[in-house]
């Protein structure tokens, strides 16, 4: 047999799956990713509104962190502040995505947390004394978020009903009872002036010290029950899969349930943040879209609570750096929603080149007769 | 005569990230004849026969088809060189009809299916298969979707046929008539390649026998001039007893008596029809039956898996002697009541592990309700280090999730979990498939040493010969029904084989009337 | 009354048609496509773009717009947009094997922000007093009717009334029911959606379907925010009026079993039950807020009920969801 080698079209290279890469090299290609993102903030940033490239950093970073050199700690707290809502619904539909329960309601199950926080403070705050209308609150808020959690989740444990579409429609519903609730109490303008009754007191001059410790506590609570508790580890083989759950006689339904009134108790706490530690009033646009940005950080922090803190500190560093940019220039402030969403993508497609690798087809060897 | 060759391999490697699963394997198929790929599970045969079918491409090495090389990147090439293969796991769409899935994918012609159908009717004809060809595939039983199968790549012409464990999951009435297919295949002129590692189908099908071992190709014999040790060891590399050694039953008490049970799935089908049997310590008893006929069913209602529509199972405590029901129990308060059961389920990364986690956490499952709030890992640990020891686990360490293991130590860390809780019944479905030979014979002896230790075991096996040999006695199962119970020691293939198929002309029968 | 309700729940509908025929092809597929209220966000804020730029070039005078231009770039420019947003979601998922989820409501974020700052450009452009912008001139040509509506009563202002991209969803939705059931395109399609590695074994180009399909889906979802910014809202494009229709006509796909001619029906339904509140006498603004609760309620019951139903053939495609990856071991 001569060589018959001919030229002829093979694959250029293939794709293969690996899941042994270190988790220090993951991280560097997503920390890379990040730069990559950074980079082009700032360029797109400089070709719109026609500032040089640093400029556009100066004006981000300043935007978010405010004049802090020279001891303004303002910015910085409300930079926290924001920080701290987001993280906190992203970490209430953590144990709701581990076990694989797509809860895209944490809009609603805050907006309905938040319901229940107004409504004790207008109608009760008067009444009760300061300890009592806050305990009132945070029961009310847990368990209004709680049941607007538990209705997708009982369905879905009875008849596995689709919960994103599900979770999706009681974002609008609640929207509208808030809608309503706003017109009743506003006499028809829409506004509900801020209450001054049940606010959270402010800490050392900090209005937003409450939220901000309250969430740190809850990333922690949170860290621990998804990895060293028993609940923790049911969710997880619920979410892996169903069938050994029932195999070892967990009951599939009760954790479905469970876990969902969890996610939405931490939503409505959330909400209840909203309300009772920041605004002190109440609209439809309260929770202002941050539970879809919420899902996708959860997903980002690979369920730990702890890289869920750097996922959301750069997104709200870009929500307000960039929206700072755009206002510099008078630019609409969506303008921020876009680089978000290109810098999530960006991370979303870098985890191809963690959990796969491409190969090039070796040179080909001769046959010997 | 001069014999053609259809197809040539030349020095064909493939590796899956660090695993080779075939290097340099040279082969030749010639038409007009049978060839056997033999070798164990894991030793490449299909990965091999994966890259002619154009799923795979090979890293190096060529392929020659009618002495032409031809480069197969896609399984739309192969069918370009009338090569048509048909998976172990059936390639089928269920929603669709058997028609739909033949005609799928051929791109030629007018889309018209009742023109194909007259086509597959003639097919089916011509080498005396039968098929309606307007059902759906989710109704069909097992060897009707093979036929479908076959018949979808005869639709495409092919005259060089690829089967991979084709026989699994048939009776041995059923691969009677699929071998008598192929041998008139063959006599028409085309090639038959038929991947196997059961040595006696080899011997009474193939005309030649190529043998793979760990990837590496290791020879072609005439089948003629061959027999059952030589080719064991060409497959294993050393020579191997095949012999389960089987010892009597001593003192054997009633342990688990299952009484009339019926169970219907969520679409309202009858799965299981008034089952009754007996499962006695000591005793190994087999379940044998066409796969889907209600194996599973029967051991998870055991388990506490399934609602009982009547009847009840018992439960005979070795200690106290008492008897309670396990009707309506779930597994948890089968546990409670002190009921060591054991089950060793088909689905392993599926149902019996989870394979996203360690081998710590999985020992975990079964204990960690135990103690406080919090998870213990120390003592799941220890058991997976012991496990790891003890039955040799092929892995990087006890924190490496079971997903990356292979399936011979897949398949020992669950079967090691199982038998560490000391059960006082053991339930295995399939245990060695998919398991090379001296991984099988492992679980082999495991489960003899459970009966050793008056475990009442009960074995669901798809391989007759191996059941034959290692159960005292076998049940057979056919439709959700037991069709009968023979001596192990006594029974024949044949006799079992027929049992398998009882229930189905019963239930014709029954439709009938 | 009754004519004029039915007319303005068929108007309503259309979007969700689009929407829900779009991603019913990608569902089909085997690609769950979250993506879709952002891309037909995109499709509208294009196609408004598109006329915008047309409207300036003709210096603001209808009598200078050619009615094929101002009809056709728009069309395009919608068509363009969402074919992109398709592409990137495609590119995504089936190349990079992304989660689907997570980048479907990525790109929603993203499209819903390219529509916002582009729209609130424009108006900037135009130095509007109103948070809007008006492209009444190029809706003026969608809206064109046909003949003799005018003139047959009842008869013509139910069937002859509608804008084109009316009766194009109509149409679009019958075509891909029929090539979905009788083709060898849809046999194809509906076999990559569920068993990809059966379709691969049979010699189809998995991939290339899986893009083609998110990619048509895409385009025609995007009409869909094109049909409601040029006939629905008479070419005033304000910031997130679209609102929710893109949910909504995710959930029709449900609601439709997967068939686009049920989703004709679904999303007239869908229309009239978002348009209730303004023709029940006598509801005060508050009670009004409560009724415009209706359509996702009436979503959730139907998801339920669908969820009940165990009909093989009922089932989303089998692979839905699922990435498909050819070497996986």
């Amino acid at each position: 047999m001569a060589n018959t080698a001919e030229k002829h079209h093979d694959p250029l290279f293939r794709i293969v799956k690996r899941d042994d890469m270190p988790q220090w090299k993951a991280w560097i290609i997503r920390g890379i990713t990040i730069l990559v993102g950074f980079l082009l903030v700032g360029i797109l940033s400089m070709l719109i509104t026609e500032k040089s490239l640093l400029e556009s950093y100066e004006v981000m970073f300043t935007g978010v962190f405010g004049r802090l050199l020279e001891g303004k700690t303002t910015m910085l707290w409300k930079y926290l502040q924001e920080i701290a809502i987001l993280l906190a619904l992203a970490l209430a539909l953590t144990p709701a995505f581990k076990m694989k329960f797509w809860n895209c309601g944490a809009e609603g199950q805050a907006l309905m947390g938040g319901l229940a926080s107004i409504y004790c403070m207008i109608n009760f705050g008067e009444r009760l004394s300061t300890p009592a209308l806050f305990a009132i609150i945070i029961v009310t808020s847990i368990v209004a978020g709680a049941i607007w959690g538990l209705i997708p989740a009982v369905f879905k444990a009875l008849f596995n009903t689709n919960e994103t579409l599900f979770t999706l429609m009681m974002n609008y519903i609640a929207t509208q009872i808030i809608a309503y609730y706003v017109y009743i109490e506003g006499g028809g303008s829409n506004v509900i002036n801020p209450v001054s009754y049940g606010n959270f007191p402010s800490v050392g001059g900090n209005d937003y010290f409450v939220n901000i410790v309250t969430v740190a506590a809850i990333t922690v609570i949170m860290f621990i029950y998804l990895k060293y508790s028993k609940q923790g580890y049911e969710i997880s083989v619920v979410g892996e899969s169903q069938n050994t759950a029932r195999y070892v006689g967990i009951n599939v339904k009760k954790v479905i349930i469970r876990t969902m009134a969890i996610s939405g108790a931490l939503c409505g706490v959330t909400g209840m943040l909203l309300v009772a530690g920041k605004d002190h009033s109440i609209n439809t646009n309260l929770v202002g879209g941050q539970g879809f940005t919420a899902i996708l950080m959860s997903w980002l922090g690979q369920f730990n609570p702890f890289i869920m803190v750097i996922m959301t500190a750069i997104v709200i560093f870009l929500k307000i750096g960039v929206s700072k940019v755009a206002d510099a220039s008078h630019l609409n402030s969506s303008f921020s929603e876009i680089i978000v969403g290109i810098v999530i993508l960006m991370l979303v497609g870098c985890e191809f080149f963690i959990h796969y690798s491409i190969k090039f087809r070796h040179s080909k060897k001769e046959v010997k007769a | 005569m001069t014999k053609q060759p259809a197809i040539e391999l030349k020095n064909i490697t493939k590796t899956f990230g660090k695993v080779v699963a075939n290097k340099n394997v040279n082969l030749t198929a010639y038409r007009g004849e049978i060839l056997s790929i033999l070798g164990e599970n894991g030793s490449g045969k299909t990965t091999l026969m994966n890259m002619i079918s154009g799923i795979y491409f090979p890293d190096e090495g060529q392929i020659y088809i009618d002495e032409k090389e031809a480069s197969i990147t896609s399984p739309k090439d192969a069918f370009k060189y009338k090569i048509g293969m048909i998976h172990q796991h059936f390639k089928l769409v269920d929603v669709f009809t058997a028609a739909e899935n033949i005609i799928l994918g051929i791109e030629d012609g007018k889309y018209n299916l009742k023109a194909s159908t007259e086509e597959i009717k003639k097919i089916s004809n011509q080498y005396g298969f039968d098929l309606n060809p307007e059902k759906k595939i989710y109704t069909m039983s097992v060897s009707e979707k093979q036929t479908v199968e076959i018949i979808k790549v005869l639709y495409r012409g092919a005259d060089i046929l690829i089967l991979d464990e084709p026989t699994a999951v048939l009776t041995p009435q059923e691969t009677e008539k699929l071998f008598s297919i192929l041998r008139r295949m063959r006599d028409d002129g085309k090639c038959i390649i038929i991947i196997t590692h059961k040595l006696h189908e080899v011997l009474s099908l193939s005309d030649r026998v190529a043998v793979l071992r760990k990837g590496e190709y290791v020879g072609t014999v005439n089948t003629a001039e061959t027999n059952e040790s030589q080719l064991t060891e060409m497959m294993v590399g050393e020579k191997v007893d095949l012999n389960i050694k089987r010892n009597d039953p001593k003192n054997t008490t009633d342990r688990l008596v299952v009484n009339s049970i019926t169970c219907v799935d969520r679409m309202g089908t009858t799965v299981l029809d008034n089952v009754s049997f007996t499962a006695k310590s000591g005793e190994i008893l087999g379940i044998a039956g066409i796969a889907g006929s209600g194996q599973r069913e029967l051991l998870e209602s055991i388990a506490g898996l399934q609602r009982l529509e009547y009847g009840d199972i018992f439960y005979f405590d070795p200690k106290t002697g008492k008897k309670e029901s396990l009707r309506d129990k779930t597994p948890v308060q089968i546990r409670h009541m002190g009921v060591r059961l054991s089950f060793v389920p088909e689905d392993r990364l599926g149902m019996g592990l989870v394979g996203n986690m360690d081998i710590v956490d999985n020992m975990m499952l079964r204990s960690y309700t135990k103690g406080n709030i919090f998870l213990k890992r120390k003592q799941p640990k220890d058991l997976a280090l012991k496990i790891i020891k003890d039955l040799e686990v092929v892995t990087p360490s006890a924190s490496t999730p079971v997903r990356r293991l292979s399936g011979g130590n897949v398949q020992k860390v669950l079967v090691g979990r199982e038998i560490a809780a000391s059960p006082t019944v053991l339930m295995v479905a399939y245990p060695v498939r998919g398991l090379d030979i001296n991984s099988s014979y492992m679980i082999y002896n495991l489960l003899n040493q459970q009966k050793e230790q008056g475990v009442a075991i009960i074995f669901v096996g798809e391989d007759l010969d191996v059941l034959l040999e290692l159960c005292d006695k076998i049940m057979v199962i056919g439709s959700g029904r037991i069709t009968g119970i023979v001596d192990a020691r006594t029974a024949t293939k044949d006799e079992i084989g027929l049992l398998m198929t009882k229930a189905k002309e019963d239930g014709k029968e029954n439709n009938n009337g | 009354m009754i004519i004029q309700f039915i007319c303005r729940a068929i108007l309503l509908g259309v979007p969700l048609l689009y929407g829900s025929t779009g991603e019913i092809i990608t569902e089909k597929s085997g690609h769950l496509n979250l993506g879709i209220p952002g891309i037909m966000y995109v499709g509208a804020i294009s196609g408004v773009v598109g006329s915008f730029l047309y409207e300036n070039a003709c210096g603001n005078d209808i009598n200078n717009m050619n009615a094929f231009l101002a009809v056709i770039i728009p069309l395009v420019c919608s068509i363009a947009g969402s074919v992109i947003m398709g592409l990137i979601y495609s590119f995504l998922t089936v190349s990079l094997h992304a989660n689907q989820n997570v980048t479907g409501l990525a790109l929603t974020t993203l499209g819903i922000g390219l529509g916002n700052f582009l729209g609130a450009s424009l108006i900037n452009i135009t130095k509007s007093e109103l948070p809007s912008i008006a492209l009444t001139k190029t809706s003026s040509f969608f809206l064109t009717k046909l003949p003799f509506a005018d003139n047959l009563g009842w008869f013509g202002e139910l069937f002859l009334s509608h804008d084109f991209l009316t009766y194009l969803s109509i149409v679009i939705a019958i075509v891909v029911s029929i090539v979905l059931k009788r083709s060898r395109v849809g046999l194809n399609l509906r076999s990559v959606g569920e068993n990809p590695a059966t379709a691969d074994a049979a010699g189809i180009n998995v991939t290339r379907y899986r893009y083609v399909a998110t990619c048509i889906g895409s385009a025609i979802a995007g009409l869909g925010g094109l049909q409601y910014v040029m006939a629905y809202a008479n070419g005033v494009w304000s910031n997130n009026a679209f609102g929710d229709r893109g949910w909504m006509a995710i959930a029709l796909v449900i609601f439709a079993l997967w068939n686009p001619s049920f989703a004709i029906i679904g999303s007239f339904l869908f229309g009239a039950l978002c348009n209730a509140n303004n023709y029940i006498q006598g509801l005060g603004t508050e009670t009004q807020e409560l009724f415009k609760m209706l359509p996702y309620v009436v979503t959730i019951v139907v998801l339920i009920i669908t969820s009940m139903r165990k009909k093989r053939e009922h089932q989303p495609p089998g692979s839905l969801g699922i990435n498909y990856f050819r070497e996986e071991r």
